[in-house]
Parts: C-alpha cells; sequence; structure tokens
C-alpha cells in the first residue's frame, strides 16, 4: 500500500498550476484535499509522474455572498461548508447535505472542488449542485469560463473539465427564503456512500409545489437531476396521484447501476421510497433536518 | 452468595487483602497504549532490516508456467527474490490436520505456492527489498505467466466434486462428522409438529487495527532465530519455526510485542510469515513482513460460510423432543495448520440445541474445499452458526404453537439443578445457569413492556421485535481440544512469580495480551494472592525465552487457565515470604500473614515488617539469616483443567429492533447480554470484551461479508467496501452477569471472549423476524442486508 513514484510541486498561483498540467497533460494529477487521490494512489490505482498540490494557493478558499450568488472557492473543506452561518442562511442545501459526507475528519481535508473535479456519482456535492444549478468556474491556459453544472457532468467520471484546467470556484444562486430544501440519503453506516440519495428543491404555494429542483445521487453514471419527475411534480399538490406519478417519472429519469450489495431495482425502489419521504419532509417544513432517511 | 465470597484468595488460608478480583480496576497498561507509546512489530527497527513484499496470485485457481524476475531484480533496493521451490530447501511443508477428527485430510503446503496457486491472495513470490515501497515497485516488475484453471467457488459443486480441486484427495470433502442419537426419524415422524428451516451464513474475517506481521531476526554465528511476532500463541510458534525451520528449540524466541487485537486470526501459522522466517536465514538478516490491509483481507484467515438446514420436532404443549441438522461449510483450498479448517463445523455439531433439554439429536456437518481463501477459527468458532441455527428454529416452533418465545425457552432451558448434566451426543455439563440469566434478561431489558411498545408500534405501521439468544460456550479447553489429536500446542498454563528487593511483585506469564486486558486480569489476581499493592505489579507476558510454557490466548482460556496458574503461583509465593519472614523475625510462621505490602502481625494486623525490608535482607543480607535457610522468593506453578474438556459457560442475550419496511434498514434500539462465565475478576474488563463481541457478532448479522465473484475474485477487499460495524450504528450494549464460578479451579473463572460474538448475530436475525411477523416475512441468509429484507418483503 505504497504509491508509486511521482516527482511533487506546489505552485503558489493557479497560473503556474496550469503551466504544469500544459506540460504534463494527463500525465499529472491535482491534488487538494486528497480525500480520494491518497487512497488511489496507495492502491496504485492511480500513477501519476506529477503531482499538482494547489492546496496552498491563495484566494482559492472561502465563502462569499457576490449579489444573488454565494461563491465557494474551491478549496473550501466539506467542514467549512458545514459549519458556514452564510451557507446555513443562503444555501442552506449544503448545510443540510455536509454531515453526510464521510466523517468529521475526512470531511477536514476534503474540498468542494476536489469532489466536483472527481464527479464521484455517488457524493454528495455534484448532485446538489445540479439540484441548486450552480455554476461550476474553471480556470485554463485560456482564461476563465462558467459553467453551469447541468451541462458539466457528462459521464461516469467523465465531466467538462480537461487535463489542463483547474476549478476555482463553485457558485451557488441564494436560495430565496420561501423556496425549502431537503437532502436525503441512505447509507448502511453513517459516511459511507449513499446506496441512493436526493437533493430537492421547492416553493410550496397554496400546498402546490413550484420550482421543483431534483438530483439524485448514486442512481446513474452521474448525478442526476430527475427532470421528468421535476415535470410531474411542477405546479402541482404532491397527493398521492400525483406522487405516483412523480415515481414512476424516475424510471425515465435515473439509470442506477447495481453496487455489491444493492440491485439496480432495488435503488430504484429506494430512490422512490426516498422521493416520498423527502416531499413529505419539505410539506412538513422539515428544512432543517439533517438526519438520514 | 456472590461468587466474590466464594473466592478461594479470602477463604481458610487467606490473605488479608481484599479487593481487586471482582474490582472494575483500570488496566495499567491504557495509559502506554493510548499515548502512542505501545510497539508493534511495524515500530522495530533493526539495523540491516530489510522488508519482504509478496506478489500473491491474482487467480483464483491458475498454473505458474513461467516466471521472470529479471527486470525486478535490476530495480532500485531489492535484495533478492524468491520463489517456491527456493522457499521450500529451507522451510518443510505443512499438512493442517489433527487426528482426533477422523478422517480429515489435506494436501501439503507450502510457504510459497510451487506449481499452481489455489486462491486469489495465495503468495507465490517474496521480494526482499530495502524498503516497503522499493518491494512493491520491484513487485510490479515481476513478470508470471499464468494458465488460468476452472475456480471452484460454489460450495455444493465442491460437496458434488464437479470439479476435484485436489485430485489426489478423490473429492472435496476435508472433513465429514455425524452424531446420531438413535431413533430420531421415529420421534420426528410422531413429533406434533416439526419445523424446518435452512440458513445461510456469509464468509466474513476479522479485521484487526494491526494487521499481521512478523520481524525474523537470524543469527548465523550461533545459528538462532529471534522472532517478534504480532502472535496470540508465542510457544506454538516457537515449536513451529523450531520444527519446519529445522533450528533446535533452544536456538529460537519469539516475542509478542503489544498486539493490536487479534480475534483468532493471530493464532494460526501463516504462510507469508514462514516465508519470511526462512529468508530470515537464507539472507542472515532481519527481514519484515507487514501485512497491508488490502492483502489482510485475502491473506488472513476467513471464517464461517455455512449453510446449515434445521429441523426440530417438539410436542403441542411446546417440548422440544430433538434437533436434526446437516451443516455444509466451505474452508478453502487447505485446511489451515496446525489447528485445522475442521472445527468450526464441528463446534456447530457440538453445539447446536446446545442450550435445551432435548432427548435426541443427529446432525451431519461436511467441510469441503474451494478455491477462495482458507477459514479458520476467529472469534467463538461455530458458536455464531449453532447458535443462530438452534434460536432460529426455536423461535420458529415458539410461533408455530403460539408460545411468547420466552415463555418457550423457560420451558426447554436445562433447569438450574439439573447438573452435572449429560446431553445424548455426550456434552457433560458441570453447572450452568439458563434460567437464572434468562429471568435477569427478562427483567433488565423490561421485556413486557418492550411487548407492550411493539404492538403500539405496529399499530401505527412501525415494525419493532424482539430476538432472543440463549447460548452456551465452550471456554477453558483442555487438552482434548488440540492436544489429543497431535497438535504441539499447550492446554496448559504456567506462571512466575518473582518478589524483588523492592517489595515489587514481577508476574511472567505464558497466556499473552492482544488488548483486551490479560495483564490487567493477572494483576489482579497476582495483588490479591499475595497481599500486596496493585502499582507495585509488573506483568510480562509474550516471550518464549523468560516466560513459562503455554498456549498463549484463544478459546477463552486467558483468564481461567492463566489466572489460575497466577493464583496458584502467587499461594506459593506467599507462603515462602511467610517462611523468610518468621526466620527474619524468629518467630512463628502462623502467627504471620501478608497484607498491604508488608508483614503483619495475623491477630492485630499490626506491620512487622514490610516486604522491602524483608527483600532487602532475603537478597542481600542473607548472611544475617539463620543457618541453612534459603529464601525462595521466585516460584511457578503450572494449571491444565483436567475434570472436564471444556468449562462451557451459558448466557442469553436479546436485540430490540425496528425494521424499515419500505427501505429494508435495521434499526438497532438496544442489546441486553447476560452471561455467566463463572468468577468475574474484573467487571470492566469482562463487560469491554461482551460488548466488542456483540459489535463483532452484529458486524456478522447486519454488515460483514467477503463477496466473491464466480471465477473466485475477492470484490470488496478494502475498507470502503467490506463494512464493519462502526459506532454509529451500534445500540446501548447493556450488561449483567449470573457468577457460577467452576470448580475445577480455586479461581472459579471461565471464558468470557466468545459469549457477545456467539449470541448476537441470532438475537439480531430473531428480532428482526419477529418485527417480520405480521407481514409473513423472514429472513435467514446472513449478513441481513436492506436488500434482503426487501426481498423476503416481497417489495423487490
Amino acid at each position: 500500500m505504497k504509491p508509486s513514484a511521482f516527482d511533487y510541486v506546489r505552485p503558489s498561483s493557479v497560473d503556474e498550476a496550469i503551466a504544469h498540467l500544459e506540460q504534463f497533460g494527463d500525465r499529472a494529477k491535482v491534488i487538494a484535499g486528497g480525500q480520494t487521490l491518497m487512497a488511489t494512489l496507495n492502491m496504485r490505482l492511480s500513477a501519476p509522474e506529477l503531482l499538482v498540490d494547489i492546496g496552498r494557493i491563495p484566494g482559492l478558499s472561502g465563502i462569499e455572498v457576490r449579489g444573488s450568488l454565494v461563491s465557494i472557492g474551491a478549496l473550501t473543506t466539506h467542514r467549512e461548508i458545514e459549519r458556514s452561518a452564510l451557507l446555513a442562511r443562503h444555501v442552506p442545501l449544503l448545510t443540510q447535505a455536509a454531515p453526510h459526507i464521510a466523517h468529521a475528519a475526512i470531511r477536514n481535508s476534503g474540498t468542494i472542488g476536489g469532489s466536483i473535479a472527481f464527479a464521484d456519482p455517488a457524493a454528495e456535492w455534484p448532485a446538489c449542485c445540479l439540484a441548486l444549478d450552480a455554476v461550476i468556474v474553471i480556470r485554463g491556459a485560456g482564461g476563465e469560463r462558467r459553467v453551469p453544472a447541468r451541462n458539466y457532468f457528462h459521464n461516469l467520471y467523465e465531466t467538462d473539465l480537461s487535463a489542463t484546467e483547474i476549478i476555482t470556484a463553485i457558485e451557488c444562486p441564494i436560495t430565496p427564503p420561501a423556496r425549502r430544501s431537503v437532502f436525503l440519503e441512505l447509507a448502511r453506516r453513517q459516511g459511507d456512500y449513499a446506496i441512493v440519495g436526493l437533493a430537492l428543491l421547492a416553493r410550496i404555494d397554496a400546498d402546490k409545489l413550484h420550482e421543483v429542483a431534483l438530483a439524485f445521487v448514486g442512481a446513474g453514471p452521474t448525478p442526476m437531476l430527475a427532470t421528468t419527475a421535476m415535470t410531474a411534480l411542477e405546479g402541482r399538490t404532491p397527493d398521492a396521484e400525483t406522487l405516483h406519478a412523480a415515481r414512476e417519472a424516475l424510471t425515465r429519469d435515473l439509470d442506477p447501476g447495481p453496487d455489491l450489495y444493492t440491485s439496480a431495482a432495488t435503488k430504484r425502489h429506494l430512490a422512490g421510497v426516498l422521493l416520498g419521504r423527502a416531499i413529505a419532509q419539505l410539506m412538513s417544513g422539515g428544512d432543517q433536518t439533517h438526519g438520514t432517511a | 452468595m456472590s461468587a466474590r465470597d466464594e473466592l478461594p484468595v479470602q477463604g481458610a488460608e487467606q490473605t488479608l487483602t481484599r479487593g481487586h478480583v471482582g474490582s472494575p480496576d483500570p488496566r495499567p497498561n491504557a495509559r502506554r497504549l493510548l499515548q502512542g507509546r505501545g510497539v508493534y512489530i511495524d515500530d522495530l527497527r533493526l539495523p540491516r532490516l530489510a522488508h519482504v513484499v509478496f506478489l500473491r496470485s491474482p487467480h483464483a485457481h491458475a498454473r505458474i508456467v513461467r516466471v521472470d524476475s529479471s527486470r525486478a531484480r535490476q530495480a532500485p533496493g531489492v535484495i533478492a527474490i524468491f520463489d517456491g521451490a527456493t522457499i521450500a530447501q529451507v522451510c518443510k511443508p505443512w499438512v493442517g490436520v489433527l487426528a482426533h477428527l477422523k478422517g480429515i485430510r489435506s494436501p501439503t503446503q507450502y510457504p510459497l505456492a510451487m506449481e499452481r496457486a489455489c486462491w486469489q491472495g495465495e503468495p507465490v513470490i517474496a521480494v526482499v527489498a530495502q524498503t516497503r515501497a522499493q518491494g512493491e515497485d520491484a513487485r510490479d516488475l515481476v513478470e508470471i505467466e499464468w494458465e488460468t484453471l476452472p475456480a471452484l467457488v460454489d460450495m455444493d459443486d465442491a460437496l458434488a466434486g464437479n470439479p476435484v480441486l485436489h485430485p489426489e484427495l478423490g473429492d472435496n470433502i476435508c472433513f465429514q462428522r455425524e452424531v446420531d442419537t438413535g431413533g430420531i426419524d421415529q420421534v420426528f415422524a410422531q413429533a406434533d409438529i416439526v419445523v424446518e428451516e435452512t440458513f445461510h451464513f456469509g464468509r466474513h474475517t476479522g479485521v484487526c487495527p494491526e494487521g499481521r506481521a512478523i520481524l525474523a531476526d537470524y543469527n548465523a554465528a550461533e545459528h538462532s532465530l529471534t522472532v517478534h511476532h504480532a502472535t496470540q500463541a508465542p510457544h506454538m510458534m516457537h515449536d513451529i519455526i523450531s520444527r519446519h525451520l529445522d533450528i533446535p528449540e533452544a536456538n529460537v524466541r519469539v516475542i509478542c510485542h503489544d498486539v493490536g487485537g487479534a480475534y483468532g486470526i493471530k493464532v494460526h501459522v501463516y504462510p507469508d510469515e514462514m516465508c519470511t522466517a526462512a529468508i530470515a536465514m537464507l539472507l542472515r538478516r532481519p527481514v519484515k513482513f507487514q501485512a497491508d490491509r488490502m492483502e489482510s483481507f485475502v491473506s488472513d484467515i476467513h471464517a464461517r460460510e455455512h449453510k446449515a438446514t434445521v429441523r426440530l420436532a417438539a410436542t403441542k404443549d411446546g417440548r422440544i423432543l430433538g434437533f436434526d441438522l446437516h451443516d455444509l461449510t466451505a474452508i478453502g483450498p487447505y485446511s489451515v495448520y496446525p489447528r485445522t479448517s475442521g472445527i468450526e463445523g464441528n463446534q456447530v455439531v457440538n453445539l447446536t440445541g446446545g442450550p435445551y433439554r432435548h432427548s435426541h439429536y443427529r446432525a451431519r456437518m461436511q467441510a469441503v474445499f474451494t478455491n477462495k481463501n482458507v477459514t479458520c477459527q476467529y472469534r467463538a468458532v461455530g458458536h455464531p452458526i449453532a447458535v443462530a441455527i438452534t434460536e432460529g428454529i426455536v423461535d420458529l416452533a415458539a410461533q408455530r404453537l403460539n408460545i411468547d418465545p420466552a415463555e418457550f425457552r423457560r420451558r426447554n432451558l436445562i433447569p438450574d439443578d439439573a447438573y452435572p448434566y449429560a446431553f445424548p451426543s455426550g456434552i457433560r455439563f458441570e453447572k450452568l445457569s439458563h434460567h437464572q440469566c434468562l429471568e435477569r434478561l427478562l427483567a433488565l431489558m423490561n421485556y413486557e413492556g418492550l411487548r407492550a411498545d411493539q404492538a403500539q408500534a405496529r399499530e401505527r405501521g412501525c415494525y419493532r421485535g424482539i430476538g432472543l439468544a440463549a447460548m452456551i460456550e465452550v471456554t477453558n479447553p483442555s487438552a482434548a481440544f488440540y492436544g489429543v489429536g497431535g497438535a504441539r500446542i499447550s492446554s496448559q498454563d504456567g506462571a512466575t512469580l518473582r518478589l524483588e528487593p523492592t517489595g515489587a511483585l514481577t508476574v511472567l506469564c505464558s497466556v499473552t495480551e492482544q488488548g483486551q486486558g490479560t495483564e490487567t486480569v493477572f494483576a489482579q489476581i497476582a495483588a490479591d494472592t499475595v497481599g500486596i499493592s496493585m502499582d507495585k505489579v509488573r506483568v510480562i507476558t509474550g516471550d518464549t525465552a523468560t516466560t513459562p510454557y503455554g498456549g498463549g490466548t484463544w478459546g477463552s482460556r486467558g483468564a481461567g487457565i492463566g489466572g489460575e496458574a497466577v493464583l496458584q503461583s502467587g499461594r506459593a509465593l506467599r507462603a515462602n515470604i511467610l517462611e523468610a519472614a518468621a526466620a527474619i523475625l524468629a518467630c512463628d510462621r502462623a502467627t504471620l500473614e501478608v497484607a498491604n505490602d508488608a508483614i503483619v502481625d495475623r491477630l492485630s494486623l499490626r506491620p512487622l515488617l514490610t516486604l522491602a525490608e524483608l527483600g532487602r535482607i532475603c537478597y542481600y543480607r542473607p548472611d544475617t539469616l539463620p543457618p541453612g535457610f534459603q529464601s525462595e522468593l521466585m516460584v511457578t506453578r503450572h494449571y491444565v483443567p483436567r475434570d472436564y474438556a471444556f468449562a462451557f459457560t451459558n448466557g442469553i442475550q436479546a436485540s430490540w429492533v425496528e425494521v424499515d419496511t419500505e427501505t429494508g434498514f435495521v434499526k438497532l434500539l438496544g442489546h441486553w447480554c447476560v452471561e455467566d462465565c463463572g468468577t468475574v475478576i474484573n467487571p470492566l474488563l469482562v463487560d469491554e470484551q461482551i460488548r466488542g463481541g456483540v459489535v463483532q457478532g452484529i458486524g456478522a448479522a447486519l454488515f460483514e461479508e467477503c463477496c466473491y465473484d464466480d471465477a473466485g475474485q475477492m470484490l470488496n477487499a478494502h475498507l470502503g467496501d467490506y463494512l464493519v460495524p462502526m459506532a454509529g450504528e451500534m445500540p446501548d450494549i447493556v450488561c449483567a452477569h449470573v457468577q457460577t464460578p467452576t470448580h475445577t479451579s480455586e479461581l472459579g473463572a471461565k471464558g468470557a471472549g466468545e459469549a457477545g460474538t456467539a449470541g448476537a448475530p441470532a438475537a439480531v436475525m430473531n428480532a428482526i423476524n419477529d418485527a417480520l411477523v405480521p407481514l409473513e416475512a423472514r429472513v435467514t441468509a446472513q449478513p441481513f442486508t436492506p436488500e434482503r429484507i426487501l426481498a423476503a418483503l416481497g417489495r423487490v
């Protein structure tokens, strides 16, 4: 369990980091918190020639409000997000999701940028970004570009990010107070990757759901935005009939693969159960709840 | 009367120091371990230390066609590369059989695979380098051409001989055994009810915080080998290393430093560890092997993997008549040396039906070879299988008869006044306390209250269940376990006690410590027996050059056997101290006693002479003692149980769960265990044993499984996917004790190490099934994953 040999650089600016990536291409790996990469290096599942440690680049960390957005620096740790009063007020979905990420010690090192760059479909932040319609801020040799999260995740571990680019920030629209959010997941042990999970946002007006956003964790090759189910719920009272229609719609929206212990069919069943529970929680105003399903 | 009042140390020829035995004394070695000052094998740094890494078979079954190590030999830091044939020249192979397991067979096993590898993870090539990292780099450069062979992974295929794994054996049966008390077909045919169920048990393993590790240091000048080893049985390993490497017994020394958990994993002979010792000889230098987590999963022994069909016959008023069992277990390609892989199935036969009065018993077990990692004895060997089979079928019978499960047990548990008691199968019990334990448990958990809660919860669609699991456990094993079968494994243990010149006491014991607090227990017994305070006692274990000879720690024997040796040794030392005191004080020995680190007047308790002063005189001024008097302030005593093959203990557990019938998730709401390990020497440590064991049992019931695919590849050989039980999911575990001391020793202690693991899976299973009764669903295949529960409910 020792990594194979690699060279290591710790650039002090984004431009310097990008210069290293331009030189080495996919023979280099960017390391931030090392949450996933350290394990894959030690298991020799990953053997880069060069490790580019962006952990000390100034200006890539921190949470701030910019107009109607909250900008979260790529190096911001899960723990900082979990504890941010700013986010609890403006983007409570992230506050709700954070405790589900691994364990406190890991949340102290893992970063939101790393999570979005790695794009594990079973991770929490990618699904949250889809539900929030967040924007991924990316820097490369040609400058900065902003990619909506809903265009960013292409396939399993495939994203819009090239091997010579770095994520610098995640921009989340401020969630208006009338729009509630719920994050639920089913994990056999606290801190494990979820079998399936979801992020749900909606505004309730006269018992009807509006501006519904629904994204799933662990239900396909990427985080999955459940657009058909969103449509089935939009503008409706979530009665039994509507819920049934939304659950049916999930069969089109989701494409889960089996894991070691759970078949695809079971995951689909569980996704439907979670949807029902999330909406019940939303209707009861349970957006302060952090618990598992 | 409590057992503590019965303690011999406070009996007729007593000491006046009371109180350590039976007290929750904190363990003196905890501070060192918590401050990070423990010493594990990987902490040792010896001059010229080399590191060995193993290239392991990537295939479950494959022939080694060609090995090319030429590129690897050129890699930086590489010292040597060895194959099976080279190591076989210095290390004799072994065969994992025992004479008393009649008919058991296994092929010859070598430290490194010779021509063929039989499981994914079997060591094939050893790469020795200056550092572990260099060794791993070089290992990647070794090229092996494999011819893959059909992998035998299913136990039914194995039983059918499809195909035969070791052609020289003719079929795949390693060991089989039948017990039949006779007449069972007639009893079952005439019984009011017969219930039948098939239970499946997943294969899992013990995950030690410290991986397996060995550092072998060969000294060519004296042809001696010092082995620093994370093992539970240093003397067994001493003997094995001596014989298999052909080094005289006197030239071998095995030292255990701190051992980071073992649970039975570290009591076996492992090919990579034997290979490491052989390499130390070949290279004439110290060589270390430290298993990493991923290779641990494919090379540490696995356990369980059983399929058991059981039938129970009973009368309509709820009296059990008999049990009929067939157990099939898959053990991997070799029976593990020297304890064999036949013991778990053998225990299932011995223990099934164990808590209950019954007149008829038939059992048949078969252990078959497969191309998965080897299985062998892991904590509570066979017990979790036997208890789950028994308690699962007992609950089913109670349900069929519409009798409350607690009441059904009350009617059938062996009465507390029936001892000594023997089963028709021949198992003998000295004295058990099933009914005391049952009643204590029901009160402790508020059984009636939980039943009321359960009924109310059901009305609101919430499914909660109570599971009970009575059990018997094998502890304090005599020579009947291994010795009679020809294994050179000591069932007796020894303790040496030495009074130091300052009045301190050194205890050397052959039983070892792996983190469970054994040394604390010995210090308590020694302190009480000699009459000395705990802080003056120092305990040394785990060094074959210094401690008495013994078996080490396994089979719940440390406290009961090692503790008795300490007690007997303490008695003898106290007598010698009093003789010396009488000589110094020129008085009648009968007027003296040892108490509170001093010689006191027996009647007035007036201190006459400190032990420090006695030590000073005996060691430095013996010239002042009467002519002809020689003090003996160091004594050794040994102990082995002889009256019974094992000290059976008993207990009962209860689990209280809530099943989410939409998700299949099980929430553990509470767990209780009442057990009887005889004399409780240290309640804190016994409760730790119980709780840790319960957690491992819950792991088996809900989380842990070594998953293999059809090609014999382990799919979850890392801690991300292999789910060990974690604190967040564990319920509060309430422990209580009934104390029925064994009269086979003066200490009266029986083992406590197996109880938690033995009963927890059955309790959890029964609780889940109790919760699901209204939905007419049952689960019988461990671990009970959400998907398995949803499938039982017909939801997926």
